[in-house]
């Protein structure tokens, strides 16, 4: 993985006692909440509902195990004790005090973490398939793309003061593990003719105007890649609508300006901008960059333990057929761990979790963590002669949860229990969902699931591609939630459909087990998931079950 | 027509740890939203809400919540400032332990 140089530990010691001095100011008075507040953003600390929130970015949601015991020691010396992983690799601390964030800034930078450009209108931390460099189905790994835009965006003068934020994900496979289509610019890794190049999809976004990102160009080669997205970024930064901050965002220009139209001014804007890049250092340092993400040596030694354990233990049988996804290499595979255990908190993990997933790393997965966009932790290369001591070392730290992909596995917003923006909860949502249907004991029935919950229209919770999307508004003084249906964030990207009114707080539990009961009685056989019902039957049968006194008055 | 003007309490969050406050008729910042100057006119919530955010060095985001007369004092009226008298839902953490 990438090693900072002095250039990026120079850059970072400096940007830190900036911000250090800022803090200062803001204390003694000399500086307004005005004042401070974009400077805060800019370094990813907000103020919540309860407290202050420093978001911590994962870059293309890789980390190593001092990283993750770093991250540990935060939340134990300057929180209470756990840390929230988000839907855009990034971790959050919900409780430091102000005072405390320089020091925290300090003690990430010492492993090479930051907060730099996590909020603000600027472009934000870079997220990339969690499975990258491991995954099986893989063209090329984009994480050295992603650090090149990372070291190309921070601190980018041109784009500090944007119309909005701008978000760019990336995936090196064609299985789109990374939500591309919902990012401002997504980027897809092919090949053609035995060249690596680029698709670039443009305006996509969840949100209060969900689209899905279109494709601005099909194949860029890595030459001009950089310049492409700088002249991409550079034309909605100057055309782009500041005049109503729900209109900002790419996606926006794009509907309003038309596809070609952008293309056309993309272009021209990248003739200008080409010639800036001449003598490809961009290309050299990418190449460079490369040189960090080489794949380790993979050993190939037998796999007899783990086929032992698979025979003999149910237990640990269940967990290595929900939790494993196939590996690049023989021998290995990649081990999601669960921080969805029903009943917790989607995406939490404690300080001592968080150092058990250190050492597994450290010991038997070639030093390397992920954090994926759906808020669980990957071990990404793991040899699997190793996976029944790993499962055993889970298990003991209440990690070894068998429900990946499945009906417990859900995504969820911090919602009303912790951010200011939010119109409802999510987290109770999730954790009541995923205990009700432990009790009913159809998790492995129902089968591949995605549910995802947002407390507001921003759509953290990524709901509209949600398989089962559930959105929480403030209707009238009460928590509302609204669903959706059909919802995909694969490359085959689809925007659900809402199913009608939506439920109180102590009815939307109940409307999602009404779903998945009806589902189950109208899947062709038990291979059938619930999004190819949803695609053959379409939303009426699920309508009609959700709401009966309807259908009682239409009749 | 104007609609008639809802009793209110001033809120904020304090600067150094980011806990809700509530403003006192004493000029106090209180944690207990019982202890919050209850406000039925509106010309005197615009002056006590202006007290507020002159206080730079002390609150942040300090704004009218809509509340109401109760046993010991006022009491919040939407879910949200509910929320914001305990803490989170999902761990016994802020107002609800530590007061």
């Amino acid at each position: 993985m990438y090693r900072y140089n002095e250039f990026d530990r120079d850059f970072l010691a400096e940007r830190n006692r900036q911000f250090r001095a800022q803090v200062e100011r803001r204390i003694d008075g000399s500086l307004t909440e005005e004042e401070f507040k974009p400077l805060r953003l800019m370094n990813g600390l907000y103020l919540q509902l309860h407290a202050y929130m420093l978001r911590v970015a994962i870059p293309y949601g890789t980390l190593n195990s001092a990283q993750m015991r770093q991250l540990a020691y935060l939340a134990e010396r300057w929180d209470k004790g756990y840390g929230h992983f988000t839907t855009r690799q990034n971790i959050q601390y919900n409780w430091p005090r102000l005072s405390d964030v320089p020091d925290m800034l300090d003690a990430l930078a010492e492993v090479g973490l930051h907060a730099i450009q996590t909020s603000g209108n600027t472009i934000r931390n870079v997220t990339a398939d969690h499975f990258a460099g491991a995954a099986a189905d893989e063209v090329a790994d984009p994480r050295p793309v992603a650090e090149l835009i990372r070291q190309w965006s921070t601190d980018h003068p041109e784009f500090q003061f944007m119309p909005r934020k701008f978000k760019f994900a990336i995936t090196g496979a064609p299985n789109d593990r990374a939500v591309t289509a919902a990012h401002d610019i997504g980027l897809r890794i092919v090949e053609r003719g035995g060249e690596i190049g680029y698709t670039v999809l443009v305006g996509g976004g969840l949100g209060r105007t969900p689209m899905i990102g279109k494709v601005l160009a099909e194949f860029i080669p890595a030459e001009d890649l950089l310049p492409y997205l700088e002249a991409t970024v550079a034309v909605w930064n100057a055309i782009g609508r500041r005049d109503n901050k729900f209109k900002a965002r790419i996606k926006i220009l794009v509907h309003e300006v038309g596809l070609d139209a952008l293309r056309a001014e993309v272009e021209e804007e990248f003739t200008l901008r080409k010639p800036l890049y001449v003598g490809g250092r961009d290309v050299a340092l990418l190449e460079e960059i490369a040189g960090h993400f080489a794949p380790p040596e993979f050993e190939t030694t037998p796999t007899e333990t783990y086929d032992a354990a698979y025979a003999s233990d149910p237990v640990f049988r269940s967990w290595a057929d929900t939790n494993l996804a196939p590996h690049r290499a023989d021998g290995y595979a990649i081990v999601t761990v669960s921080l969805k255990k029903q009943g917790d908190t989607p995406g939490d993990a404690t300080a001592d979790q968080m150092r058990v997933m250190a050492d597994l790393a450290e010991r038997y997965a070639h030093d390397e963590l992920r954090i994926s966009h759906e808020q669980n932790v990957i071990l990404p290369h793991v040899h699997k002669r190793h996976l029944p001591a790993i499962h055993a070392a889970l298990k003991a730290a209440g990690l070894a949860t068998a429900n990946i992909g499945l009906v417990s596995d859900i995504i969820a917003c911090p919602g009303m229990d912790y951010c200011a923006l939010a119109t409802a909860r999510s987290i109770p949502v999730a954790q009541q969902i995923a205990t009700r249907f432990d009790e009913l004991k159809l998790e492995h029935e129902i089968g591949p699931l995605k549910i995802k919950i947002s407390g507001c229209i921003n759509a953290c919770g990524h709901h509209h591609v949600g398989h089962i999307g559930i959105l929480g508004l403030d209707r009238a003084g009460v928590e509302n939630y609204q669903i959706t249906l059909g919802g995909d964030g694969t490359e085959d990207a689809v925007i659900g459909t809402r199913t009608g009114p939506g439920f109180a707080y102590d009815e939307i539990v109940g409307a999602v087990e009404t779903i998945l009961k009806t589902y189950l009685s109208l899947r062709e056989d038990p291979s059938e998931t619930f999004l190819q019902t949803c695609r053959r039957l379409g939303i009426a049968p699920f309508k009609a079950a959700l709401y009966p006194e309807a259908k009682t008055r239409a009749a | 027509m104007p609609r008639d003007f809802t009793p209110k309490v001033v809120t904020a969050n304090h600067l150094l740890d980011g806990d809700v406050i509530y403003q006192t008729a004493d000029d106090r910042w209180s944690r207990h939203h019982a202890e919050a100057e209850l406000i039925t006119d509106e010309a005197h919530a615009t002056i006590r809400l202006l007290d507020a955010e002159r206080q730079v060095d002390t609150v942040v985001g300090a704004y009218l919540a809509d509340a109401r007369p109760g046993t010991h004092g006022p009491e919040p009226v939407h879910f949200r400032e509910v929320f914001r008298t305990r803490g989170p839902s999902n761990y016994a953490h802020g107002k609800q332990v530590e007061l």
